[in-house]
């Protein structure tokens, strides 16, 4: 054990300004996830072979596929495609991309556990299926699938600990700056740990406020 | 014009035949209750009629809108596009067994969606009418309740109101009672019956035959995905003609039931 409280202490700075690269990273990523995902989610279920063809694929190919992998693929294939984005920009990709997966399959999950008699109600009352969709079942069906989503986003904010191989000054990668000038492992990790901890916790408590209050009444 | 005109209409669940030639109509202001064995097709016809099950053949009219299929041209039919019938449905009500209210909004809210989302009523407006139906239906103390905390009786009032208020021409019911504890039967016969005594054109699948037999018109007995017989309820259900009628009412008419 080499942990110094001082040391510690004296990292919390420099880790903080990486934890904020890691929350914009996560925050961006979680929403474009999310968007990704309903998109994914109503293709799947939309009764349309191409599409639910396309979405299917999506969902196979980066589920399939380590988000490590991915973001390397992405990091150094990209360019030779002639196509240069930033780090961040790849890691966002690469985030996004993989958590939209999980999320598609999640939300198809959650619309087919609503009873075909909401649809059903919803088109008698002269509703379409894109009217019906966004304001009767949508609703009950988010509403079901909250808590996985709250934990696909739980589990993207702690994978973007992976966007540091490709040189993002992020969180871990702070941590391990530290740890490399230091030469002490254990002070800047504690750090790095509850940081991690502790971003995790506004979204836990996002989640629980918003299941309490979409409860069906 | 029959608000409600059938020819021939034909349906299978893959290779099971379901409705074998129906012929059917119901004129305006008419009240028809279709009775007959469970599997006789009676539910999967009320489908048909607002298009929620497609059917391999037939000529369905509703309120002047064909419905599945398009006018017959050169012997063959087309079928009548999605958003066709999307519009036709704003004047076909339906009433579920299940109820099939929206778990996440109160009585109120139910009734007041399709108003305000399809036929794009101010929302002041589409409440009022709402209120004044869930009042009619017997639920004015009850408009801020959510499905959850209604009885079944309750619900299926609220459904009959959340259907009125898209001022259908005409008003399916698929055994709206079938799912009802005993006791919670009455309540919504009763609306139904005013309803009816309105001059609401109706046609209803039922296993009330008291409720037949007092309100409708007339009574349509249904057996093996065709209509067997037809009449008055005095004909149908007091004098049937075809012995599978007979069989049917045999099973079911025991004396306590016929009181409404």
């Amino acid at each position: 054990m080499d942990f110094e409280w001082d040391l510690f202490v004296e990292s919390l700075p420099t880790l903080a300004a990486g934890a904020v690269t890691t929350a914009q990273l996560a925050i961006v990523s979680i929403i474009i996830g999310l968007l990704i995902g309903l998109v994914g989610g109503l293709a799947r279920v939309s009764g349309l072979a191409a599409l639910n063809g396309v979405a299917l694929f999506y969902v196979t190919l980066l589920r399939g596929v380590p988000l490590l992998v991915t973001m390397l693929f992405l990091y150094y294939g990209l360019p030779s495609l002639g196509l240069l984005l930033e780090a961040k920009a790849v890691a966002i990709l690469a985030l996004s991309l993989t958590n939209g997966a999980y999320v598609t399959e999640i939300i198809r999950a959650g619309i087919q556990s609503i009873d075909r008699g909401q649809m059903r109600a919803a088109r008698s009352l002269g509703m379409g299926w894109g009217l019906a969709m966004r304001r009767i079942v949508l609703p009950q069906a988010l509403r079901r699938v909250l808590p996985p989503i709250g934990n696909e986003a739980i589990t993207l904010l702690k994978n973007t600990a992976l966007v540091s191989v490709i040189a993002i000054p992020d969180l871990l990668r702070a941590g391990t700056d530290i740890m490399t000038w230091q030469a002490n492992t254990f002070s800047p990790f504690a750090g790095v740990a509850l940081m991690y901890l502790a971003m995790t916790l506004p979204l836990v408590w996002l989640v629980a406020r918003l299941e309490s209050r979409w409860r069906v009444a | 014009m029959s608000t409600i005109r059938i020819r021939n209409l034909h349906k299978s669940y893959g290779a099971t035949p379901v409705l074998r030639g129906v012929d059917l109509d119901v004129a305006p202001g008419e009240v028809v209750c279709v009775i007959g064995p469970s599997g006789s097709g009676k539910s999967t016809l009320l489908a048909c009629l607002n298009g929620l099950e497609p059917f391999e053949s037939g000529e369905v009219i509703v309120d002047g809108q064909h419905i599945g299929w398009g006018p017959e041209r050169g012997g063959a039919r087309l079928r009548v596009p999605e958003r066709a019938m999307t519009l036709a449905r704003r004047r076909i009500g339906i009433v579920f067994q299940a109820f099939n209210l929206f778990p996440h909004m109160t009585a109120l809210g139910n009734v007041m969606e399709a108003p305000v989302q399809v036929l794009r009523r101010p929302r002041a407006e589409a409440e009022a009418t709402a209120r004044a139906l869930l009042d009619r239906v017997g639920l004015g103390h009850k408009m801020l309740a959510y499905p959850a905390d209604l009885s079944g009786g309750q619900q299926q009032r609220v459904a009959i109101a959340r259907a009125l208020a898209m001022q259908p021409a005409v008003m399916l019911f698929d055994e709206v009672t079938s799912a009802l504890d005993p006791e919670l039967v009455g309540e919504v016969l009763a609306v139904m019956r005013k309803l009816a005594e309105e001059g609401m054109t109706m046609l209803v699948v039922t296993h009330e035959m008291g409720f037949a037999r007092d309100v409708a018109d007339r009574v349509v007995f249904m057996d093996g995905g065709l209509v067997v017989e037809q009449g008055s309820p005095a004909e149908v259900l007091g004098n049937p003609r075809e012995p599978r009628t007979r069989a049917f009412l045999g099973r079911v008419l025991r004396p306590d039931s016929i009181s409404a």
